[in-house]
């Protein structure tokens, strides 16, 4: 099993607030995230993928189809958008960056698979850095043995 | 799984010695890193916690109390200190980059009211660094 990892970067806008909640538990729950006008980020995204090395090309995946699928079906939608007004999935749903790796998760898992079958290709973890100080990652049970390599 | 990493720095002295070894094979084992005199670097440690999202936050944790936590715990503790000397986890055990990372782990994993503490990772420089999972 060989991991791959690709880096790419987006921003994107958020507000960090739940309906649920009153202004004051918003407030206290989000601080300066639950600020009504929302605020950006420079996001960097690390996608990994795991599989077995194509004899032939020496590779587990195609970069280039790697880089399509993000594109198309992460990167397009989310680079330049509000995060909560923007993307169906957060109207309901508070854009932390929690969800947002449980999202993009969503977002690659089947399109990278199916277009990897052959290697037996693997989403293992999406990683976002949010700030230099503050990331996030998400590993799907099926993998979360193989945690430490990653 | 989500796992959350928060990232804090500190900066201090340290020097590598064992007082049950003569001084020839302190300097052996330890290279320049037994200059008495101690010497520094730069450290970044990332704090991994790891847990279930909060279905009403979307949180796994508050990252301010973990940012707070390793402020008053890790950071005041030894920022701009000579570990050795003023730090008492080091008073009888080498502030190895290792030794580092247990301890705080061990500062920290006690004081966690959110979440799993996953992993310390401890960087001495930007080539080194050292990750223990508290086993």
């Amino acid at each position: 099993m060989v991991y791959l990892t690709r880096r790419y970067r987006f921003s994107a806008g958020h507000r960090l607030h739940n309906d649920a909640l009153t202004p004051e538990e918003n407030r206290r729950v989000y601080g300066k995230c639950n600020n009504p006008n929302g605020h950006g980020h420079n996001y960097l995204l690390e996608v990994t993928v795991s599989g077995s090395i194509d004899p032939a090309t020496g590779m587990i995946f195609d970069l280039v189809a790697l880089d399509g699928i993000v594109n198309g079906r992460v990167l397009d939608k989310l680079d330049h958008k509000n995060l909560n007004l923007d993307m169906e999935n957060f109207r309901d749903l508070v854009p932390t960056t929690e969800n947002l790796c449980l999202e993009i998760y969503r977002l690659l898992h089947e399109p990278l698979e199916q277009a990897g079958a052959a290697r037996g290709l693997r989403l293992s973890r999406v990683r976002l850095e949010e700030t230099s100080l503050n990331s996030f990652e998400y590993v799907p049970e099926t993998e979360d043995g193989r945690k430490r390599n990653s | 799984m989500i796992y959350v990493t928060r990232r804090a720095e500190f900066s201090a002295s340290h020097y590598y010695h064992n007082p049950s070894l003569s001084p020839e094979e302190n300097r052996r084992v330890f290279g320049k890193c037994n200059n008495p005199l101690g010497h520094g670097h730069n450290y970044i440690v990332d704090a991994t916690v790891s847990g279930a999202i909060n279905p009403t936050t979307g949180m796994v944790l508050d990252l301010k109390e973990l940012k707070v936590l390793m402020e008053q715990e890790v950071i005041q503790l030894m920022d701009h200190k000579f570990l050795n000397k003023e730090v008492p986890a080091f008073a009888e055990k080498n502030p190895t980059t290792e030794n580092i990372a247990v301890e705080i782990w061990n500062l920290l994993a006690p004081k966690l009211t959110h979440g799993q503490l996953h992993r310390i990772r401890v960087y001495e420089n930007p080539d080194l660094f050292a990750d223990y999972y508290g086993d």
